[in-house]
Formats: C-alpha cells, structure tokens, sequence
C-alpha cells in the first residue's frame, strides 16, 4: 500500500481518470502505461473506454506546456508572476477590487476549487468569480436545492441503478460521455429522451424523441398522465412532500394530446413510458444536459423531479431522482466556493451565518466579504466592457471553444487590459493570454474528486510532472504571497483547511480525510465527524428542508427562447462524441481519439439533406444569428427532421450557440438556437 | 385602466391568466355564469369516462384569484353590455364598470326540437357530465345522439362503463367534418368492437321514456340519452349591444370587434370567416387578446385545426383537408381495417394540407408538427406513414454480413476487421480479443457482437482445415 498523497516509484499508483465524472478507477505505472481497477464501483469490473485508455498520453504528450509564457514568448516563473502581480495590484488599485475577476472549471480538484473561492474573496476581494460549471448542471443544482434542499447529483450509489427495473433518462448520452456508466443499465428496462438517436437511445427499451426545447412539456405530460391514471402514489405525497394540490391543477393544462402537438412525442409512448415508471418496484429518473442545457433548465428539471416525487421514488432506498453530471469534479466542484454565490461546503454567500462561519475559517471579517458577482455568461460578457471586470484569471476552462455565442466572448477576452489562463496546454483561449502559466494535471498531482454520486475520491500524484511546470495551487500560492497572503499549496493542509469551511454546511466534508478515502474507496458526503460513515442516500429519512419534506413547484412549458422560422428553419442541438472531452484541448491531442473523430461534423436527416441537397461527407456551412461555422455532413436517420446535431468539442459550434439564460439558475441555452443550413458550394 | 372580462372558461380564464403573467397591476375583472373554478373541458370525456376525477380538470385554484388580485364574479350571467356607459349588467342586476371588455362567452350545446328531447341531457359542461354520470349508475342501456368528435367520446367512455351504447348519427358516417367515408367507418368498426353499436344515416325523431324514436319507425332502446349534436356560439349579448355579429362575433386580428374597446375570443367569435371549436386556437387567441391589451403588438392569422380522439384504445388525430381526394392532391393512404389501421396523408405543392391516423401509430406527433409548421416534405412518403421503414440499413449484425470496416466496439473503436487480425494473431477468445484491443471493455454492450465474430471465425477455421 502506497502512502496517500505520496509517489511510490515501484509499483502503480490507484488513482482515477482525468475525464468525466464517472471517475473511473485506474492504475498507473511512472511510465503512464494505465489499467483499469476493478475495486471502485463506478466503473466495477475494470471498464474503461477509449478516453480512459488513452489517458496516459495526456502525459507523454509533446504538445505539452513546460515554461510560463508572456506575450508569447518563455520567461521565467518569478517574472510572470511578478508581473501578473504588479498588473493586479495596479488594476484593482486604479478601478477596485471587481475589476478583476476569476473563472474556474469544474476539472479542477476540491482543493483548487476552494483554494480559487478563497483568492477571489480574500486575496483579490472580488465578487467576480464564477466556472464553467455554470454551463453544465447549474439548472439541475438549482432544481433540486428547490426541491430537495440539496443538490447531490445522484443522491444514491451508482450500483442502485443496476437494481432499478426501470429507468427514465432524459437528455443524457451516457453511451458516449461515460460509457462504463452503461455497465449499470444492464439490468433495468432504460427509457431514453433524446431528440436523436444515440448510442444511447438505441440501448433503450423505449426511446422519445421530442423536439429540441419540449423537454419541459414532455415531463408535464407524462405527470399529466400519471395523474389522470390514477398512477401516483397519494401515500409517499402526503407523508414526504408539500405542493402537490398546485402542480395538479396546473397540469389540467397539460393533457397529453397537446404535448403530442408541442413535442411531436406519440401519446401511447408517454402513457408506455408512465406505466413502466409506476409500475417498477424501484425506479430513477435521471437528467442530463440535454434537458438541462436551456434557458428553462430548472424548470425542466424541476418538471421531472415533479414526476419523480409523485410517483415516491426520491428518498425511497432503491428508486430516486439524480442528474448525471458531467465534469470530472462538477459535483465538488460547485460545492466549495468557486460559484459566484456560493462559499465551501455549498454554503450561500449571502447568508450571514454561513459568512460568518467561512470568514472566521479564513482569518477575516465577514463583512470583508464580497457579496454575490456575475454568472459565467454574464461575467464573460462584461470583461472589458466600462462596468465589467479589466483583469481575468482563467484555470481549468476554456471559453473560446465552450462558451456560448463564442466568437463574441473571444472578443471580450480580447477586450481585457490582462488575461491569465493556467493550462497543460496552449488551449484556443491561452493563446490570446498575456500571460499563460504551465500547470501539472492530473496524474502530477494529488487532490479530490466528488464523483456523479456525491463519492469522495482521491486522485493521485502516480509520475513526476516534466520540469518547469508548478500546480495551480502552487501558482495561488505565490500570487497570493505577492498580495500579502501565506497560503499553503500542499493539497492535503488545503483539502484540511477545506473540511474546516465545509464543517456545518450542506456539502459537510469535516469527517473525510485522505486516509479515510482511501480505506473505503471514497466516502459519501455529507460526513460531518471523523467517524460518521458518509451518507449514501441522503434522503431515506427526511429531504434537507427546513421540514424535511420535498417541495413540489409549479412549473410551465415555454417555447425555446429561439423557434426556428423562416429565415433559420433547423434546430441546432450540440453534444460529445466518445472520443472526445469538452473542449477537446486534452483529447484532439491525443493520436488514437483524434483519429476516431478528426473534425467537426454536421449531423442531418436523409430527408432534410435531399431538400438541402447535401451529400454524405459535404462541407456544410450552419449559420445563426451569432455566427456560422463549417462542418463535414454525415447523414443520418438516428436525428430528426428538423434538427441538425453538432459535436462541440471543437471551436466553431459554440459560435452559433444562444446565450439567452436560464432566469434561476443562468445557464445558457446550449442545446436548442434555429440555423441555416447549406452546403459549401 | 380596468379589464372585465365576460365568461370564465377555458378561453376566458386562460385570457386572465396570461393577461397578470403580463401585467401584475391591470385591474381585472372576470364574470362567469358557471359557478364552479375555471375547467378543461378537453378532459371532460375522460370523466365520462371514469378515469378522471371531477376535481382533477380545474385550471385554477380557487386561492389563484386572491392570490393574483383578480376580482371573480362566479354563477352569475351577464345579461346586458352598454356601450354607452361601458358596463356590463349582470343578472343579479350588478353593474360591472370597464374600459376594455373582453367576451368570452363561449358556446351552448345544441339541443334539437323534438318531442321529448328534455328528457336527454347534453354533454357540454361539467354539471352537465355529473348529470350524466350519475344517471349512469341506474341506466341499463344509453343512446348517444350525435356522431362527432363529443359524440364519440361519449359513446366510448359509456361503453368504457360496461354499459351497452348505441351511437345515433344523422350523416353516413362518424365524424363527417374530420373524416372522409373510410375512415369513418373504420373508426366505426373499432367502436363497434368496444361494445358501441353505431348507427348512421339515422335521424332522432323524439326521445322516449324508454328510448329513442328514430324517423324510420325504429325505436332505440335506452334509460340515457345523451346529446352531442354540437354548438352554437353564444352571442346574443354582443348581437343585442349591436356589434357585428355572423355565426360569431366578428373579430379582426386583434381579436378586436368593430368596438375597439371590445374583444372577443374563443368558440362566441368569429375571425376571417371561421369560428372554431377546438381549445388549442381558443389559447391562441387568448394570448393575442392578452398581448394587445397589454400593449404589445401580437396578431392572429388563424389556426391550423388538429383534433385528436380522446377514447380509450381509439387513437385518432386528424387535421386539415382531409377530404380532398385525388383530384385535388396528392394522397397517400393505407389501410388495415382488420387492425384498424387506417393512414392518409393530403399533400399539395409539397407540402401537408391534411392527415388522418387512425391506429395507434408512431407516425402522428411527426405528421402533426409537419402540419403545423407547413414545412416541405420528404421525397419518401411512406417513410411519412411508417416511420421507421425507411431506416437507413444498419450494419448487418451476422458476423459473416458485416464488413471489415464495420466498428463493432464503439467505446474503444474496435472494427470487425481489428478483431479479425487479432483473431489471425492467435487470440482465441473474447478475454484475448479484449486485451489486445480493448473491445468490451467500455460500456460491454459489444461482448455478445464479439463473441459471435470469434465463434464464426473459429467455425470457418475448423471448415478451412
């Protein structure tokens, strides 16, 4: 057994993949030669897929960054941190602290999270920090703090899904983004929302496929059904939750023949799909961003958690509600601090208590704390603009390529008097920063991650990082020094500092340490004491209300903040390929997962390519009303009539992507804006 | 400025709604004759049926008035509109003050002159549906009159009941106005086979205690008659206040009539000629009545007319043209009246005027959004009628089929032919296959593809040697 947080040089190291949330658990020797691990739940058995596979180039690779950059060209570490420093100081002392801003990402481990919520707040004194996690499961957190009081992805273990007898996923490809997470839906019958066909879709037992942006209506249809059959369960109702009588009488509107008309869903499929879920003994409903990517993400979450709890499944041992998320750290990551409304352990910045709390953890006053800042889409929008922020610190994102309506947010970036982006490698967005710094990753380092299910793990260091590279925290560390602050960077005293702020909260990480994850292959949060056991199934008992019980909320259907019409009369929905990871930055460097999927494609119906007249393999041009981009066709009958399909991984879709966002939880709305389609003469 | 608005059903109460979701302040008014809360009536055959309850169809909660400061004036019909002093009188001889008044006042069932016919009950409203239901209970035989859309559904949701039904309709076939002949019957034969015994052609000549007389001499047996001969738009306030009135309240697109402080909306008006009876531009109209008064700048340019079935085990969606044949369109049909299957697509200039599906079907929530949108239409029609069918070949899933080039592990990006090579390598089985590939070791759901190549490849090796 190797010492946590330590490198054994002699034997491989047990540690976890650097890519999606399902943190799969992997085995790497100093040569980064991987094998799977067969101890960790999540991908039980040894699966891997080809990313997880792959991973070990990621550190071998040539393309990798190794010297801290300034206007392009190498300087030494002191030097750009000197200047980044002095550019600050000056910045903040001629326009004030919000000047400058920071945005994070949902990689990032638990202590770089913290650690990054911390600078922002204390050492810069800037509201204006929030992630790119605010594009993934904002509308889901947002949902189920609403109704559960709690946002944990999936409040039950992952291996509760293989013991389920049905379930629902709406708006997720696990097929592709995770595909060991398949391995768990061997056993129940999968019902699949998805406007395509995906690898996913075609594993299911019934598939339904609304139009882009029906998610919403299609969840209250099938509430509406259930109702009307007499199919929910009165008892769970009245015993667990509040609200039910309002969300009834709003669904009078909703009759299944008009969600027919909305969604282009079959009423027998969703009367199919309702009996199945209220007919199993133990039942999940789960969403992705597919449902959740839109300017009514909560809402939409919210309508399938409405479902869920009429029909008892959340806080039942074996049935529940959960969303899927995707970062590798998306779940810890929204909880310690880096939102911009949010202090650690998933705290409210503007609650006094939790102010007060967190402040006395820090060693300040907690009226020296900033208040709340902007979202991500809107903190992007403002950079360079009079009232927005001139400075910004980017770690572990990048926009250029995953923001929404992109080409204006390059553009915003190019607006800024300093940009500072810590990456592995020269992502689209390092190469416009004045000062870029090489950072290690993660077999480099050590730190936590909470997986989809809320599990605690321990990522570590298993090979030496190259020469001239230093840790984010490392890189904090010494920008916080030059502003007056000695902050540890060793992950084991932040991840320490990191359970003391948490200590009290909903995400309580008090009791976790990095022994204890070891000993039990991670731990459930909350754990609020060093010998509480974690918590699974948070929910068995009562909801985290204030009494205890699950809120229903109203919620209704509205068209897409963009329909398609005449002039843009084909919807645009954008996902991932298996091959690669969000902005590909890692995965298009990579040879094997470059050569699955090499470029961009534009995916359509033979029946919309014969009106287009466009062939298999065509260069397509898809144009917005923010921009166009290019793409190879490839037809398919796997997507409907009316929508095109375009992976993101590259820069170019986010170029016609809507940033019209969510009123609750700000999320853009990435999954459904109206284009033009033609090919490239 | 104040807003009163006359009726408080589904077109009304939809208007109040959308009306406060865009202005919280408006002084609100709503005045209807029901004294119930606002309720779907698209749901009402589902009570008839039996399997929703009464309180289950209510749009609004009786809290919502208060709630969102709107004064509800319930079980009172408004009996006079004066211009003159803009008011509106109720019947209880209230006098209701407005500056624009809006009249939703819907539709009466149509109740034939015959002998007899007060012994029938209309099925309109809910009251009218409680009525029924509770003389249901002591019936042994019901009669519907009337063979349209309400007509059947009631039939249906009464057979639904276990009690013998017959269905009398005076054209040829059920559902004339949404239906041509064949589907008409086909329909027939699928309620025929529900337990409902239909007759059409036939004309209602009085209604007996112990029946209904038909005009041919033939008495249909039944305790409960139920009509469904359907509706008159309700608009004798509007014609007595001297607006323009045809068969409804005529109305621009605004929703405006020829009063610019008046509008009117749903089944009681008229707009280009049409008054329709459906919810769906009921609500259209609402939000259009909605967005003026409030300031904005929406206009009604009609509906496009879906009408779905809602009968338990008939599936049935209809829309546009349906009757147009060959010399006016494209058509396109299919029918399977053993299954009572019956599909018709009405195409011109490319484009679906029409529909009928009848069956269940995967074809209708597609059909009804081409429709709606008045998009082109594929080259492909019977991919249209049969989805699926024109599905593009999918690699064949016999190992001997598939070519080399075929990927058969997704996850790791494993070809047929990778697996082959492998195999000529001398791995023999799926574990072998899987380590030096990584076939399998994703999301597993290739193993079995796997295993059938490595069975046939050793099946050919042992017919090789």
């Amino acid at each position: 057994m190797t010492t946590p947080g330590r490198t054994n040089v002699e034997l491989p190291v047990l540690t976890h993949c650097p890519y999606c949330a399902l943190q799969c658990g992997m085995a790497i020797t100093p040569e980064a030669a991987i094998t799977p691990r067969t101890d960790i739940p999540a991908n039980a058995g040894g699966a891997l897929c080809q990313k997880g596979w792959t991973a070990g180039e990621l550190l071998t690779n040539g393309e990798r960054l190794t010297g801290p950059l300034l206007h392009g060209r190498p300087v030494a570490w002191e030097t750009a941190l000197d200047h980044v420093a002095d550019r600050l100081s000056l910045i903040r002392a001629e326009h004030g602290p919000d000047a400058v801003a920071v945005f994070g990402g949902g990689g990032l481990t638990n202590e770089k999270a913290y650690q990054l919520g911390k600078f922002a707040r204390v050492a810069l004194g800037t509201s204006q920090i929030d992630y790119n996690g605010r594009f993934c499961m904002s509308s889901a957190a947002a949902a189920s703090m609403r109704a559960f009081g709690m946002d944990r992805g999936m409040p039950f273990p992952i291996t509760d899904l293989a013991e389920a007898d049905v379930v629902l996923l709406a708006g997720g490809n696990v097929a592709e983004t995770m595909p060991p997470f398949v391995r768990h839906l061997s056993g129940p019958r999968l019902i699949v929302v998805d406007p395509r066909r995906t690898a996913t879709a075609k594993l299911a037992w019934l598939h339904l496929q609304p139009t882009p942006g029906t998610d919403l209506a299609l969840a209250l249809g099938l509430l509406h059904l259930a109702i009307a059959e007499n199919l929910v369960d009165e008892e769970y109702i009245a015993a667990r939750t509040t609200g039910f009588e309002e969300v009834r009488t709003s669904l009078a509107s909703w009759w299944p023949e008009r969600v027919e008309r909305v969604t282009g869903v079959p009423v027998a499929r969703m009367r199919q799909a309702v009996r199945a879920l209220a007919a199993a003994q133990r039942a999940i409903v789960l969403t992705g961003r597919g449902a959740e990517q839109h300017a009514k993400g909560t809402d939409t979450v919210t309508a399938f958690i409405n479902l869920a709890l009429a029909l008892g499944l959340p806080g039942t041992p074996g049935s529940g509600y959960g969303c899927v998320t995707g970062q590798g750290n998306g779940q810890g990551g929204r909880e310690h601090g880096q939102k911009a409304d949010q202090l650690p352990g998933y705290r409210k910045i503007d609650d006094p208590a939790a102010r007060e709390h967190v402040a006395k953890v820090w060693g300040v006053q907690p009226d020296d704390l900033p208040g709340p800042g902007r979202s991500a889409y809107e903190l992007l929008d403002a950079l360079g603009t009079p009232a927005g922020p001139r400075a910004l610190l980017l770690f572990g994102s990048n926009p250029v390529v995953s923001a929404p309506r992109s080409a204006h947010v390059t553009g915003r970036l190019d607006a800024l008097d300093l940009l500072v982006v810590c990456d592995v490698v020269m992502s689209e967005t390092a190469a416009r920063a004045e000062v870029v710094f090489p950072v290690t990753q993660w077999a480099e380092e050590t730190g936590t991650m909470t997986n989809l299910e809320g599990r605690v793990l321990l990522r570590r260091k298993a090979v030496e990082p190259p020469a001239g590279v230093r840790s984010d925290l490392e890189v904090i560390r010494e920008l916080a020094a030059r502003l007056g602050h000695a902050w540890p960077s060793d992950p084991r005293v932040v991840f320490d500092e990191l359970r003391e702020a948490s200590a009290g909260g909903l995400a309580d990480y008090a009791g976790i340490t990095y022994e204890r994850i070891e000993a039990d292959k991670g731990v459930f949060w909350p754990c609020p004491a060093p010998g509480h056991p974690g918590t699974p199934r948070p929910f068995l008992d009562r909801f985290a209300t204030p009494d205890g019980r699950a809120r229903f909320t109203p919620v209704e259907h509205r068209p897409a903040a963009e329909e398609i019409d005449a002039d843009y009369p084909v919807y645009l929905t954008t996902g991932r390929v298996l091959a690669h990871y969000q902005s590909g930055a890692q995965t298009r460097r990579i040879g094997p997962l470059a050569e699955a999927v090499s470029e961009p494609f534009v995916e359509l119906h033979p029946d919309l390519a014969e009106e287009l007249r466009i062939g298999a393999g065509d260069m397509v041009r898809v144009r917005s009303r923010r921009g166009e981009t290019r793409g190879a066709a490839r037809i398919s009958d796997a997507i409907r009539r009316d929508t095109v399909f375009m992976p993101f991984h590259w820069e170019g879709a986010n170029r016609l992507t809507n940033p019209a966002l969510d009123p609750t939880s700000r999320m853009p709305e990435f999954k459904v804006c109206a284009v033009k389609v033609e090919r490239v003469a | 400025m104040r807003l009163v608005v006359v009726g408080n059903g589904m077109a009304g109460s939809r208007l109040v709604s959308e009306v406060r979701a865009r202005d919280p302040h408006l002084p609100i008014t709503v005045v209807g004759a029901e004294t119930c809360q606002p309720y779907n009536r698209v749901l009402l055959s589902n009570v008839l049926a039996g399997s929703t309850r009464p309180e289950q169809v209510r749009l609004l909660d009786p809290s919502w008035y208060a709630a969102h400061r709107v004064e509800a004036v319930f079980g009172s019909a408004v009996t006079c509109l004066d211009r003159d002093t803009r008011a509106v009188v109720t019947e209880d001889g209230r006098r209701v003050p407005y500056d624009v008044l809006v009249l939703a006042t819907g539709s009466d069932a149509i109740v034939p002159p015959i002998p007899g016919v007060e012994r029938a009950i209309p099925f309109r409203t809910l009251g009218d549906c409680e009525r029924i239901l509770e003389s249901a209970g002591s019936s042994r035989r019901a009669v519907v009159i009337g063979g349209g859309l309400l007509g059947v559904e009631a039939a249906r949701g009464l057979a639904g009941r276990g009690l013998p039904v017959t269905l009398l309709h005076l054209a040829g076939h059920l559902m004339e106005r949404q239906l041509d002949v064949e589907a008409g019957e086909v329909l027939g034969e699928t309620l025929a086979g529900l337990g409902v015994d239909i007759r059409t052609g036939v004309t209602a000549q009085a209604v007996q205690a112990d029946g209904v007389l038909l005009a041919d001499g033939d008495l249909v047996e039944g305790d409960l008659v139920v009509l469904a001969c359907g509706v008159r738009p309700v608009t004798g306030l509007a014609a007595d206040a001297g607006l323009e009135v045809r068969r409804g309240i005529v109305v621009d697109d605004e929703m405006r009539t020829d009063d610019p402080s008046i509008f009117a909306i749903g089944e009681c008006a008229e707009h280009d000629g049409t008054v329709y009876g459906l919810v769906a531009p009921a609500w259209e109209q609402a939000g259009v009545a909605a967005d003026v008064i409030t300031g904005g700048k929406a206009l009604y340019r009609g509906s496009r007319m879906v009408t779905r079935l809602k009968a338990r085990s008939v599936e049935l969606a209809a829309m546009g043209e349906t009757q147009l044949t060959e010399e006016h369109a494209e058509v396109v049909r299919f029918t399977h009246r053993a299954r009572g299957t019956y599909r018709k697509l009405v195409i011109r200039d490319g484009r679906l005027v029409g529909a009928i599906v009848l069956g269940e079907s995967d074809a209708v929530g597609t059909l009804t959004q081409l429709f709606d949108r008045g998009g082109p239409l594929p080259g492909d029609r019977a991919g249209l009628l049969f989805p699926g069918l024109s599905a593009t070949a999918h690699v064949a899933d016999s190992p001997t089929l598939m070519p080399d080039a075929a990927k058969v592990c997704q996850c790791n990006n494993v070809t047929k032919g990778q697996i082959r090579a492998c195999w000529e390598a001398g791995a023999r089985d799926v574990a072998g296959i899987a380590a030096a590939t990584r076939a399998t070791t994703g999301c597993g759901t290739c193993r079995d593809a796997v295993e059938g190549i490595v069975g046939w490849l050793c099946e050919q090796e042992g017919v090789s040697a």
